[in-house]
């Protein structure tokens, strides 16, 4: 469901998505819209409530006629646009990207907490990933587990940013950012501080219950019982808006 | 102020020199560094004792020979550089010599002729004051010619005539896209909103490449102006310049400038006693690459992580904390003043039918003449390298020319004789870029280059989208192994393959043009990738520890 309510300046346009023409705000992104109509597009960064980060790369859809590909998480509907959700291509490059996540870091479904609730196991089983193609970095990654409530796995991470977001965007207490470049960027707490001494953190557990892997986990879950709330984030985003 | 009161100041500069011969010693990093400021201080001591007034002893900006430096030049007042006298690798000792030759036979054991080549085959617009005047001098940049365009254009076009004059020169942004500066400067102009901004992108971050340093370091109020202009036309009060910190010598520079612009009140709340108000501030970088991607850039100025952000919106609908904001190139602010003091015919009738103007060039690698060179677009490779750069060294054999650094790819020799323009260059598989241009001979390893640059971007990707992150790093890993002669067919199966990936999923211009280095070396010099492959059966795939 679109998150702003109607406004009365805003045009309604008309597009056509995998072959179906809709219709849709202006302000909506492609992605609102698929999501709307029940069109399946995988995403990770995404998530109704917070801002857009577009950063997994995973929505990318194709602009009929254009040749292009662009991210309809940050894509708005435009009048006479011509969308193709699914292709051979689009499902061989999302499985390239969910590989060279799982070959970043130390992803072992079977130990982990998340296992079987884990947004990142389910998406590449969907796209019927059996094997990893790619040389797995190995590196060596550090679980702070110094919150008296919750624990944070580098080794689960895949840098969505959305816990930063919800901290930041919704509970409003900015705890969690990115620090260094490329395959070196890290989620850290304050000033790259352990979590259990934040000063700023308020134990609300938002950044948990988004985290679509088992980086944010609750303390004393073992393997495959930390299940997550997805519901809670729009409605309260919605109220917020009000 | 008017025209005429610009010209009058002009001249009066003019009158108050009353030497015949100066001696200029380039005082740009590229010279500082190989020592030309004992240099300076010798010839002005010297100068001083002498004591007649004749000649004068100043510091100048770049002469483009960097390799030869430190550079001295002596020449009539304000004689241009191919009619001085040039002297190379210059030390303190021979400061008495070279000031007792002024104006009459030149000391030969130091000489470098300018009826080379190098020095006759340039067009010089972007750097005609560079190399001439003192950096550090409004007066020597108001005696030749400085701001008379900015004048020119707030009291006698209006904003849409010197848009119009800017999009009929068929100028092309410098910083490597090549996207057409007048479009982009009319569609700031027509959009809606009080507060708009300029920015001066001084983040040159290509390896090697130093082009926008020199122009900044040797005639900082072309870019000052050019930014004036440029925010008369969009209807822009405030501007900045973002220069990457290990640029001391240009920030210092540039700051001199901005408050002797103040001063003589071309910057400030009225620009040259009109209604029309445009001041500047410096930001500095801190040294990351990704920086100089526009949407980065300004959330770098605004005091966020330097991250790119999806586009649209383009920074002229929402720039700089939401406003409209007109972003251009070093070198493109640079061209402008030329433009509107000699017309946008002048500058069309230069270059080719896409590409207008001239091209400063950073030329380096396997090459006799490195340094700062500027040509006349639709120039060939060949006449660079072979006439200009003066060929390859040691009687080796040419390779391959890299332009557009990490995002460019390498043209073979069969290709030489393309002239130099966007279009050609593109469809040669790499790009103008922003100037950077690496000469290899044949002792050059192609798998090598590719490594390098893929390793360059690896270490620079922001790691904000998942491709650049993480494709990189995985492309870097295939290189090396294949490099290293550990790689299998199917490795190289591999590498292709994420190459598409990286550049059609990437979230900004270094991810998306990040696999052009392999895919050109791919392109001409396939046969290298393979002799180092070993020829085993294709490796078991790995199993997966993931979903299972
Ligand atoms: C990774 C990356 C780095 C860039 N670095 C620079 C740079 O150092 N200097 C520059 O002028 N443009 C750079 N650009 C291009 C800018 O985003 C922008 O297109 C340019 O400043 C526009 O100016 P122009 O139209 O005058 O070329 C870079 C782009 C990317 C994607
Ligand atoms: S900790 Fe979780 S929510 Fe935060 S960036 Fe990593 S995967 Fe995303
Ligand atoms: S392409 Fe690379 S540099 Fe650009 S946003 Fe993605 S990770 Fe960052
Ligand atoms: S959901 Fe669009 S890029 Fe992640």
């Amino acid at each position: 469901m679109p998150l702003s309510t109607a406004r009365s300046n805003v045009r309604v346009v008309t597009l056509k998505i995998d072959g179906r023409d809709l219709s849709a705000r202006e302000d909506e992104t492609l992605l609102e819209v698929c999501r709307e109509h029940r069109i399946p597009v995988p995403s990770l960064c995404y998530l109704e409530g917070l801002s857009v980060w577009a950063g997994c790369r995973l929505c990318m859809v194709e602009l009929v006629n254009q040749n292009r590909l662009v991210a309809s998480c940050a894509t708005r509907a435009a009048e006479g646009m011509e969308v193709q959700t699914d292709s051979e291509r689009l499902r061989r490059y999302r499985r390239t990207l969910i590989e060279l996540l799982f070959a970043e870091r130390n992803h072992v479904c079977a130990v982990c907490v998340s296992n079987g609730h884990c947004e990142l196991q389910t998406l590449a089983q969907r796209l019927g990933i059996d094997h990893i193609r790619f040389a797995y970095r190995q590196a060596h990654e550090v679980l702070d587990s110094s919150h008296e409530l919750f624990r944070l796995d580098h080794n689960r991470c895949i840098l969505c940013t959305r816990c930063v977001r919800v901290c930041d965007e919704i509970e409003g207490a900015h705890v969690w950012d990115v620090m260094g470049r490329g395959s070196q960027c890290r989620i850290i707490s304050d000033l790259a501080i352990p979590w259990g001494q934040s000063e700023t953190c308020t134990n609300c557990g938002k950044c948990v219950q988004v985290c679509p892997t088992g980086a944010l986990i609750k303390q004393g879950t073992s393997a495959g019982e930390m299940v997550k709330d997805r519901h809670f984030l729009p409605i309260l985003a919605r109220r917020r808006a009000r | 102020m008017h025209l005429e009161d610009l010209e009058a100041l002009a001249a009066r500069y003019h009158a108050e020199e009353t030497h015949e011969q100066e001696i200029r010693v380039c005082v740009a990093a590229s010279c500082q560094s190989s020592g030309s400021l004992p240099v300076l201080e010798a010839l002005q001591s010297a100068c001083a004792g002498q004591g007649n007034g004749r000649c004068k002893v100043k510091g100048v900006g770049c002469m483009g020979l960097c390799s030869a430096g430190p550079l001295v030049a002596v020449a009539k007042r304000h004689a241009p550089l191919n009619e001085s006298v040039l002297y190379r690798a210059v030390t303190p000792q021979d400061a008495a010599e070279i000031l007792a030759s002024s104006g009459g036979a030149p000391v030969e054991r130091l000489r470098c002729p300018t009826d080379q080549p190098f020095f006759q085959r340039q067009v010089r617009i972007v750097l005609e004051r560079s190399g001439l005047i003192d950096p550090e001098s409004l007066p020597e940049a108001i005696a030749h010619g400085g701001y008379s365009a900015l004048i020119q254009a707030i009291t006698e076009m209006t904003p849409a005539e010197v848009i119009r004059e800017v999009t009929a020169s068929g100028l092309r942004g410098r910083g490597g896209a090549g996207y057409p500066t007048g479009l982009k400067w009319s569609t700031v102009a027509k959009m809606p909103g009080a507060q708009k901004y300029v920015i001066c992108n001084a983040d040159e971050g290509d390896p090697g490449a130093f082009m926008d340093r020199a122009v900044l370091e040797s005639d900082p109020h072309r870019v000052l102006e050019g930014m004036a202009i440029a925010a008369y036309a969009i209807g822009a009060s405030k501007g900045y310049v973002y220069v990457r910190a290990e640029y001391p010598l240009a920030v210092a520079r540039l700051e001199t400038a901005i408050r002797a612009a103040r001063r003589a009140g071309f910057l400030g709340a009225r620009v040259a006693d009109t209604p029309f108000g445009f001041d500047i501030e410096l930001r500095l970088g801190a040294g990351a690459f990704v920086c100089g991607e526009e949407t980065a850039l300004m959330a770098s100025i605004e005091g966020l992580r330097g991250q790119p952000r999806p586009r649209p919106p383009y920074p002229a609908e929402s720039g700089l904390w939401g406003c409209p904001t007109l972003i251009n190139n070093v070198e493109t602010f640079a061209n402008i003043a030329s433009i509107v003091r000699r017309g946008s015919d002048w500058f069309a009738s230069i270059g080719t039918q896409g590409s207008k103007g001239t091209k400063v060039f950073a030329l380096a690698g396997r090459i006799k003449n490195t340094g700062l060179i500027e040509v006349p677009m639709g120039i060939s490779l060949r006449t660079i390298i072979e006439e200009i750069g003066g060929g390859i060294p040691d009687g080796k054999g040419f390779k391959a020319v890299q332009t557009g650094g990490p995002s460019g790819g390498c043209i073979p020799a069969d290709y030489l004789d393309t002239p130099v323009d966007y279009d050609s260059l593109k469809s040669l598989g790499t790009i103008m870029g922003s100037g950077g241009m690496i000469v290899m001979d044949e002792t050059a390893c192609m798998v090598d280059v590719a490594r390098f640059f893929m390793e360059f971007c690896m270490s620079e990707s922001c790691g904000k989208c998942v491709p650049c992150r993480t494709g990189t790093w995985q492309m870097h890993a295939l290189l090396d192994r294949i490099a290293r002669g550990e790689g299998t067919p199917e490795d190289l199966a591999l590498l292709e393959e994420l190459c598409e990936v990286v550049q059609s999923m990437s979230l900004c211009g270094l991810g998306q043009t990040a696999p052009n280095p392999v895919l050109s070396t791919l392109r001409y010099f396939r046969h290298e990738y393979e002799a180092k492959l070993q020829n085993q059966p294709l490796r078991k795939p790995q199993t997966q520890r993931g979903t299972g």
